[in-house]
């Protein structure tokens, strides 16, 4: 359960380290969400400045030795400049690295296309035995970190400080998705802070008598084929829900997952196409995008009566 | 150059001969090796005298210690040498030296790159600009720890184009990493042409100390010269030491030495023949084959 909503990040990262005396925390200056951690943990915080590939290199060697490093810097810089030190020096020997990203997805806000790590699940994936980690809230963020510290298996997380997108019902796990709301009719997936929004489509449909069954994917790597299989098979509209661009996020997933399956659903996709969002607070990204929750019911509703219409 | 007290008398003692021998024989591998489908010979060659010494007279670390915390670490940076690498592990005990006979099988793990699934490469390389950011990460593990051990990166010339090798230098030396020895095989040639006609390097000792390493030169194909230039190691305490070792590519062979088109090469195995004899003080051998093969 995520009822831990009160324990930031960072007082989540401390804890994590003093009971775990492997533990390294490193940064490329990104400290505003563990700033207090280089008075607690002295050297076993790292700063090495805007060097993406160095620490990412650093943190493989700090593994070699035994530490269990988890690194912090924004995730387009992380996941895109320090890509092949991340896939070669990381993911190609499967050393204990945990990758935090900042601002990933729509949380660049009005940052512009530079800051948009809307790619980063793609490209992560694409990495053999690295974990693909989407918390939807604050809760859950702090809820996976020790699983995925402890898994010393390479994992890429998403940083999200958001507070609780929904009233959770099952604990966090690796590789399992939360079913929040198990119906039939359309069935809606999604990872990451637009849970929030998807929850709020859900409330919308519901009152306009569209049952929904709602998953809450959480790792995206492994992913939970179960979930999306059970979601997939009894639905007359299925939804993919990201802030990501089209390909090689949660609809690729969900396509794959179909055809291994035999199943040929009806998809919506809701996502970022091929485009790059127009930078601006949250809120206005969310509408401008069509992704806020009011909006992504519409396009439910819409897709809904465009099946019916050519029926 | 520092001129300071060896740190390992033994040099002082025997001279050199135990390391002219085990380096003609590490260079009879790597001649070996351009046959059956071919290695980096002339970086390989370039590179020998380094590996030999380090292993011989400076690393803290034998085939019983390779799991040993307190070991000293040696990691080939440039990667494509690696045949000279092979050749000095195998011959220092740390794999049968029939083993190198298996080069490029696909049921062993020597092919052109280092992998760590061989006895003694503490991580694999190939894509250049990576091991001393590695390092970093040993060399700040193994203060934590408060060990005495070091850690030693070999880097290419060539590879000093890439901008991570000076993003990890500006963050060793903000973390006065005193632990980390960077050795730069300098032997004036990447892979198609001269460093200098390129992309200059020059003033290099000048570059590194102005990014706050401390800065040796040597000839790298002089043991004595490098057992001064690894001796009293750091240079600076709180400061990284960098060593530029002056090398010839295809260093041994005169055939195959400071050619830009002896990178990447495939003998015959007549052709390995008389680079053995030529190695070995005979005439110069008649090669057929073409010279530079892209990889």
């Amino acid at each position: 359960m995520s009822g831990s909503a009160s324990l930031t990040y960072e007082r989540a990262l401390r804890a994590l380290a003093l009971e775990r005396e492997d533990l390294v925390v490193l940064t490329a200056e990104n400290r505003a969400h563990v700033r207090g951690l280089p008075r607690e943990l002295g050297p076993r915080f790292i700063d090495v400045g805007i060097c993406e590939q160095t620490m990412v290199g650093a943190a493989a060697g700090l593994a070699l030795r035994g530490r269990t490093p988890v690194v912090h810097a924004l995730a387009t810089f992380l996941t895109l400049r320090a890509f092949e030190f991340i896939r070669t020096d990381v993911g190609l020997p499967g050393l204990p690295v945990t990758l935090v990203g900042f601002v990933p997805g729509l949380l660049s806000e009005a940052n512009g296309p530079t800051h948009q790590a809307i790619d980063d699940v793609a490209v992560m994936r694409a990495i053999p035995g690295m974990q693909v980690v989407c918390p939807a809230d604050l809760g859950e963020l702090v809820e996976a970190l020790p699983q995925v510290v402890a898994s010393r298996r390479p994992a890429y997380v998403r940083y999200t400080a958001a507070p609780p997108a929904v009233e959770h019902v099952a604990p966090f796990a690796i590789g399992k998705a939360e079913v929040l709301s198990p119906d039939e009719g359309v069935s809606l997936l999604t990872y990451g802070p637009l849970l929030r929004e998807a929850e709020r489509a859900r409330g919308l449909l519901a009152a306009r008598g569209v049952p929904v069954h709602l998953v809450n994917l959480r790792t995206l790597e492994p992913v939970d084929e179960e979930a999306i299989v059970d979601a997939v098979r009894p639905a007359e509209l299925v939804v993919t829900l990201e802030d990501h661009f089209h390909r090689g996020g949660l609809h690729t997933i969900v396509a794959e997952t179909c055809l291994k399956h035999h199943l040929t659903p009806s998809v919506l996709s809701l996502d970022l196409g091929t485009s790059f969002f127009r930078p601006a607070l949250l809120p206005d990204v969310l509408e401008h995008e069509g992704l806020s929750g009011a909006r992504v019911a519409e396009r439910i509703l819409d897709a809904l009566c465009h099946r019916e219409a050519n029926a | 150059m520092n001129a300071l007290p060896a740190a390992f008398p033994r040099a002082a003692t025997e001279g050199h001969r135990d390391l002219e021998a085990l380096a003609l024989r590490v260079r009879e591998h790597c001649l070996r090796m351009t046959a059956g489908g071919g290695c980096f010979i002339g970086a390989s060659l370039s590179c020998v005298d380094l590996l030999v010494h380090l292993y011989s007279r400076v690393l803290d670390v034998r085939p019983e210690t390779l799991d040993d915390p307190g070991r000293d670490y040696l990691l080939l940076s440039k990667g494509h040498d690696v045949p000279a690498l092979y050749g000095t592990l195998a011959e220092l005990g740390f794999f049968p030296v029939d083993r190198l006979r298996h080069h490029l099988r696909p049921t062993d793990s020597l092919y052109w790159h280092p992998s760590r699934a061989v006895p003694g490469v503490e991580f694999h390389s190939g894509s250049l600009g990576h091991l001393l950011a590695v390092g970093i990460g040993i060399a700040l593990e193994i203060r934590l720890r408060a060990g005495r051990n070091r850690v030693f990166v070999v880097l290419g010339d060539g590879e000093l184009d890439e901008g991570s090798v000076w993003e990890a230098c500006l963050v060793a030396a903000a973390q006065r990493l005193d632990n980390l020895v960077a050795v730069v095989d300098r032997n004036g040639l990447q892979a198609n042409c001269r460093t200098e006609e390129l992309v200059p390097l020059e003033p290099l000792a000048a570059k590194l100390r102005a990014f706050g390493w401390a800065c040796r030169t040597a000839d790298g194909h002089s043991f004595a010269d490098l057992d001064a230039a690894f001796a009293g190691l750091p240079d600076t305490p709180g400061r990284p030491s960098v060593i530029v070792a002056r090398t010839v590519r295809g260093k041994g062979v005169p055939s195959l030495e400071d050619r830009a088109d002896r990178w990447f090469a495939a003998f015959s195995e007549a052709e390995v023949e008389a680079l053995l004899r030529e190695l070995r003080g005979g005439r110069a051998a008649a090669l057929a084959s073409e010279g530079m093969v892209v990889r």
